[in-house]
């Protein structure tokens, strides 16, 4: 059934085929049409879960690691604040190894108050564990609940999938809406391999020592590097049932491009509206467009990157005292394998419109010989 | 108080990693011996994270889910939800936390749990004090004694949270004070509380030698001290917050005979001693005035 709904239903779609049993939440801007619908679909029976209607988004994510401790499914989603106020918990559910799938409505963070979007809050959670993978369509989106869920379930990490507050969260788009009783062939019901059970009781998050401490967050590592085939080959097999696949990074145009921008959320696709007039004039220019953040995917990025005589980086975010975080994470993909220069360019903080316009100063200054920061360029600030 | 058949079963080992003397430990023992082998802890930041023991071990036959020190209650709700959705219905899921997790960092996903009346039951073994990180102040503490966070020339000097006030604001089904100095009485508490459903409360004092500044051999002492003296009296609260129901049926004994052989109220003069009794005594009687009150209460089928 296709239909025409935001980006926040479409995760709600997408949690709603998933067979999920446990969901909590605390509401906020610009996340709350993921819980409400989810609260209708529960109300209903259309979906069979509890929905733990909790009073912050700490709770939110601990009920979930209970949840999911329990060995069922758990789901919950949040934004900005709500994201920052769960850090704590987002580290315990790595540690414990529960397969939670979180959406993150990508949101500045204040103060000043914003509720637009920028990727602050998600990549400020970077180092916790968590898998994270950056959406840039409403079926994209929709499609990504149910992958992430058999990602988190075969490599037991969690997975938080991201899309952008308002463009991608309220803007309305046609998705192909996937039913449980197709997606049970592709996730069929979750197993816990561990789970608290009084038949079998066991202390789960004891005091480890310096004797074991060491060798869980080494398993954590070699999962995380698992996931990395892990996404792809989830993906590929996605494609086999549903006909849809998205890649862990997305080249456009990129064969023979001199100058590749690189990209995440939907940023990518304005961008790829400005490749395509450029190319209309001769500019030899393309897009990189990276999907999966966690684990980042060093080798998919470097084939399509090592092949252009300049890199330039658009970051929604800043890592105060250093650089953009996507421009960080390709410097350190690439460094010491090809010597392609790479420039930084933020915009777009707090919902500032990133459009054509915005694109095509990038794509000009990137093109042209004219000197310019190599590590950071901001393109739009007022000052 | 009528005797109550203890269960010889012990779900609680030999080998843990507890003080002396230490009333959280025998808060345990006793509470799982009334809550049996279908039981689920949620344990967060507390004595207890250690107390269980160290990876790969543990002092309990029951499954634990150690988490977050200000997320019993939440993590114990989805961890019930959780149960009964792989099909478990009959596991009871108990959050046992310290006075910290509870009356301070834990309250607000306490407070929530118990507004949203989860089916869970929640214990918090109080031993005044931070005692994990070495005996700060807590919410819990009592007025005039000393932490090491309220040096004896800054002794404490606001009273200790009235939690069960707080609790019975919240209209769940049960509400409950025990002490391990009354274990038949503290095992038929949480027998009841387990066969109800919602949200159960369950408030233990748990004296700490360490922190107390107390001999091991007199915490089950002082934990009778603390009932006899009104200091922790023994309670109950049903019909959703509303029917108090206050234990008299001992002889009283000093508030002065419960402080001076802690080391922590050493510090305090005759005086000071009297005017805690005072208070104590106020306490008291609001208490029993709301058991009358309850009593008088229509339309309520007890």
């Amino acid at each position: 059934m296709r239909k025409v709904i935001m980006g926040n239903h479409a995760v709600s779609y997408g949690v709603r085929a998933c067979d999920v049993k446990v969901l909590s939440a605390y509401p906020i801007t610009p996340q709350t049409q993921v819980v409400e619908l989810l609260s209708e679909m529960c109300a209903s029976g259309e979906i069979d879960a509890k929905f733990i209607k909790v009073e912050s988004e700490h709770s939110a994510m601990t009920a979930c690691v209970g949840a999911s401790a329990a060995g069922v499914r758990a789901f919950t989603a949040t934004s900005a604040q709500g994201l920052l106020l769960m850090h704590e918990v987002l580290h315990w559910a790595v540690g414990a190894r529960l397969p939670i799938v979180l959406a993150n409505i990508n949101r500045a963070v204040g103060p000043p108050w914003s509720i637009w979007t920028d990727q602050n809050d998600s990549l400020s959670q970077r180092d916790v564990g968590w898998l994270q993978i950056y959406c840039e369509s409403n079926q994209e989106t929709q499609d990504t609940i149910v992958q992430a869920f058999k990602i988190a379930e075969t490599v037991k990490l969690p997975v938080m999938l991201v899309l952008d507050a308002f463009f991608l969260s309220h803007t309305f788009e046609i998705v192909d809406i996937l039913e449980a009783k197709d997606v049970r062939k592709f996730l069929p019901p979750y197993v816990a391999e561990t789970k608290i059970d009084v038949d079998d009781p066991h202390s789960f998050g004891n005091l480890g020592s310096p004797s074991e401490y060491f060798e869980l967050r080494y398993m954590i590592q070699k999962a995380m590097e698992e996931a990395r085939d892990v996404v792809k080959d989830v993906d590929i097999e996605f494609k086999e049932h549903f006909g849809r696949g998205y890649g862990v990074v997305h080249p456009y145009r990129c064969d023979g491009a001199d100058v590749i921008l690189v990209t995440s959320g939907t940023v990518a696709s304005t961008t790829r509206a400005v490749i395509d007039e450029m190319r209309d004039e001769g500019i030899k220019i393309g897009s990189l467009k990276i999907r999966l953040f966690r684990p980042f995917p060093v080798e998919e990025v470097y084939e399509v990157l090592s092949k252009a005589k300049k890199v330039a980086v658009i970051d929604r975010n800043i890592s105060f005292g250093h650089h953009g975080i996507f421009f960080q994470e390709i410097k350190s993909a690439l460094y010491g394998r090809t010597d392609v220069p790479i420039f930084g360019y933020i915009t777009g903080l707090g919902g500032r419109d990133v459009t054509p316009k915005v694109i095509r100063e990038i794509a000009d200054r990137a093109v042209s010989d004219e000197k310019q920061e190599r590590d950071i360029n901001w393109i739009g600030v007022k000052v | 108080m009528r005797p109550a058949k203890i269960p010889t079963e012990e779900l609680m080992t030999s080998g843990h990693l507890a003080c002396q003397g230490c009333g959280a430990t025998q808060a345990m023992r006793f509470a799982l011996k009334a809550m049996g082998p279908k039981t689920a802890l949620v344990i967060p930041a507390c004595c207890w994270s250690v107390i269980d023991g160290p990876f790969p071990h543990t002092s309990l036959k029951v499954p634990i889910c150690h988490t977050l020190f200000e997320a019993a209650a939440s993590t114990a709700s989805g961890l019930k939800a959780g149960l009964e959705m792989r099909g478990d219905t009959e596991t009871v899921v108990m959050a046992w936390a310290g006075d910290g997790g509870t009356f301070d960092i834990g309250i607000q996903a306490l407070s929530g749990a118990a507004e949203r009346n989860e089916d869970i039951m929640y214990c918090c073994y109080d031993n005044e004090a931070y005692m994990n990180t070495g005996i700060q102040r807590s919410s819990a503490t009592p007025v005039g004694a000393w932490t090491t966070t309220t040096p004896v020339a800054h002794y404490k000097k606001r009273p200790k949270k009235k939690i069960i006030d707080i609790m019975a604001a919240h209209s769940i089904p049960y509400i409950a004070t025990a002490s391990v100095a009354y274990p038949q009485d503290l095992i038929e508490k949480f027998r009841r509380a387990r066969e109800i459903k919602g949200t159960r409360f369950m408030h233990v004092l748990a004296p700490c030698p360490t922190g107390w500044k107390l001999a091991p051999e007199l915490s089950v002492a002082m934990a009778r001290l603390a009932v006899t003296s009104r200091v922790f009296p023994l309670i109950e609260v049903t019909d959703n917050g509303s029917t108090w129901k206050v234990w008299k049926d001992f002889e009283q004994t000093p508030v002065a005979d419960y402080m001076k052989p802690q080391g922590r109220f050493r510090h305090l003069t005759d005086k000071e001693i009297d005017s805690i009794e005072e208070e104590v005594d106020r306490n008291w009687q609001i208490m029993l005035s709301r058991e009358r009150l309850s009593a008088d209460l229509p339309g309520l089928e007890r």
